[in-house]
């Protein structure tokens, strides 16, 4: 029914479009792993990103990739400014709060850009698009081996800044031992919102290797959402290898049942996982912490 | 800790009903029929995220169990419109406790239990979409059919009556857990779950018990719904927009309080109308509206309007005793 080349490409594609599920994971557990909250406006902000990417192209003519590092800047800062006067003073610190104002400014952000740029769906026509990649008899889709290659780059940057930087000590140390950490001089409000900025540059990089093969709504980031908290799940809550390894493995995972089931039943897969996962190992396959 | 008394929740009841006989009519209607839909499914939210401290993302579940029974069984069984809403009622039960045996048997709580409740809403969204029994995509229609049999009454203020009923019901059940040791089982659970299961309490028995009413009130909420629009497709009867909506209205209202959830539903649906009235037709700005009152609800008064309102000394019961 199916000849192997289209499986083994479906598969690889999968693969592939898993890397970008996984860099937007690695946001969410890394602020999982150290503010030990759920974002959920995580879905969202990445939407913020992928406007800005459109934006830029489609206004300024920037190519996507290039976008990056401009959008990266951009959503860092909103990340800082979110975590540090928004989600940190409102939450009072309690679970269920930040829980709520993180659903509360997804709701806000989602539908303060559905006033601005109404429902509809946008694309960026580039050069890439529509681009092949020729490995052997297999065609690849050029953005996604992309987002392939610069997620495994950013993840390396990522490991490298929280093993090799001063900050990146700073954030291990509070999420290891909070109080320890404040207790030798380190501002816990400060490393909070440096990490939940890096969360959000970590999105903006998933928005411009998104923007070339997908499209933006407002509604958009709610669909990765879901997929994220999956992978962070499956990986293990604050565990970067394991949001690595989760989201090609769920990339895969719904190649293979949009493949086989269709696209309406192919998410069904995911859900399944997350549901299974958290009802039998809810430390996921990494994860240290219950 | 509010604890209205019965009579107060009467007199409130009272007043509701009042406001339709005194003439409502046209959209003025359809709004507080709409408000107290959500004011049910909020109440449902109310029992499991107020009084047992376990936030629900996903009682779209519940939802569409119910809105899915009422339409499936009229249309492709012929069954009578006051069974179904009770078979409704009964199915929100089980899924609740599906969920919650599932769940509560792996011991998950706080954010984990939130985004398991959101993945089974989903799960069913999406089946309820791809399958053929559930009208699939197109969704399903109801007949409209006249007449106290059918539960559709020309005049539309006898179904705000019936809604109305369920919220009194509804109010009931959360004023018997204010004064029932149940009740006081589940809010110790929520204040501290050791401590309660080394007093002996049975945690998830209790658990269990929660769901299921929560699951039964919601699903009430969704008969009801499909009974008044004549139309579910998946989108709407799975939908996380009555997942969030529930859980805003029973947040700001005041969770884990009797009047909590209606008050925030008429609050909140009340404010959102206003926002579509003025900001004419910039969508989203209702859905804006609620979320900045979310936020700031969590922020600067984390126990709700009730607490609000009694800490400025407007106390409701006080109010409404003079009345």
């Amino acid at each position: 029914m199916y000849s192997p080349q289209i499986v083994v490409e479906a598969l690889l594609n999968g693969l592939m479009l898993g890397a970008i599920y996984a860099l937007i994971a690695l946001g969410l557990t890394l602020i999982y792993g150290v503010l030990h909250i759920v974002n959920f406006a995580h879905g969202a902000l990445l939407t913020v990103a992928m406007f800005m990417v459109w934006l830029a192209c489609a206004r300024y003519g920037l190519d996507p990739y290039l976008a990056i590092l401009f959008v990266a800047p951009a959503m860092f800062a909103l990340g800082y400014g979110l975590q540090r006067f928004i989600i940190g003073p409102a939450s009072h610190g309690k679970d269920n709060g930040i829980l709520l104002v993180t659903l509360g400014l997804s709701i806000i952000i989602e539908n303060a850009l559905l006033a601005a740029f109404q429902s509809d769906t946008r694309t960026i026509t580039s050069d890439y698009s529509f681009k092949v990649v020729e490995l052997g008899p297999l065609l690849l889709s050029f953005p996604r081996v992309v987002g392939f290659g610069v997620t495994i780059a950013t993840t390396i940057l990522l490991w490298l800044v929280l093993h090799q930087t001063d900050i990146g000590k700073a954030i291990r140390a509070v999420a290891k031992e909070k109080l320890g950490a404040s207790l030798v001089g380190i501002s816990v409000p400060h490393v909070y919102a440096m990490t939940f900025a890096i969360g959000c540059a970590c999105l903006a990089v998933a928005a411009g290797l998104l923007m070339p093969s997908f499209y933006v709504s407002p509604k958009t980031g709610a669909a990765f959402v879901l997929v994220a908290f999956t992978i962070v799940v499956l990986g293990g809550m604050g565990s970067i290898p394991g949001a690595l390894i989760g989201g090609l493995l769920i990339g895969v995972v719904e190649a293979a049942s949009s493949l086989f089931l269709g696209d309406s039943l192919g998410q069904i897969g995911i859900f399944l996982i997350f549901i299974v996962t958290l009802l039998v190992r809810p430390t996921g396959l990494f994860g240290a912490r219950a | 800790m509010t604890r209205p008394r019965l009579s107060t929740l009467a007199i409130i009841v009272a007043a509701l009903a009042v406001v339709p006989l005194a003439g409502l009519s046209g959209s003025l209607l359809n709004l507080m029929i709409f408000m107290m839909i959500i004011a049910l499914a909020a109440q449902g939210w109310n029992i499991l995220g107020g009084y047992a401290g376990l936030s629900s993302f996903g009682h779209a579940a519940f939802f569409g169990a119910g809105a899915y029974a009422m339409v499936v069984l009229q249309t492709r069984f012929g069954v009578n419109a006051w069974i179904a809403l009770v078979i409704g009622i009964a199915l929100g039960a089980l899924v609740g406790a599906f969920i919650g045996f599932l769940s509560f048997r792996s011991g998950l709580k706080g954010s984990y239990f939130a985004l398991i409740t959101l993945a089974f809403a989903e799960v069913a969204r999406i089946l309820a979409n791809s399958t053929n029994f559930t009208g699939g995509a197109a969704g399903i229609l109801l007949k409209l059919q006249t007449g106290l049999p059918y539960l559709q009454f020309a005049d539309r203020r006898y179904f705000l009556l019936i809604a109305l009923g369920f919220v009194a019901i509804g109010l009931l059940v959360s004023w018997w857990l204010e004064h029932s040791r149940f009740g006081a089982y589940l809010v110790a659970l929520r204040e501290n779950e050791q401590a309660a299961q080394a007093l002996g309490v049975d945690v998830f028995a209790v658990k269990m018990k929660a769901i299921a009413i929560s699951g039964a009130l919601t699903a009430a909420a969704g008969c009801l719904y499909a009974q008044n629009y004549l139309f579910i497709d998946a989108n709407v009867a799975f939908g996380s927009w009555i997942s969030i909506e529930a859980l805003f209205a029973a947040i700001v209202g005041g969770s884990g309080t009797v009047i909590g959830p209606l008050l925030g539903a008429i609050v909140l649906l009340g404010l959102g109308e206003l926002t579509k009235m003025v900001s004419g037709g910039i969508p989203g700005m209702d859905l804006l509206v609620f979320g900045v009152i979310l936020v700031l609800s969590v922020a600067y008064s984390p126990n709700g309007l009730v607490m609000l309102m009694k800490s400025l000394g407007l106390r409701a019961p006080a109010k409404a005793r003079e009345a």
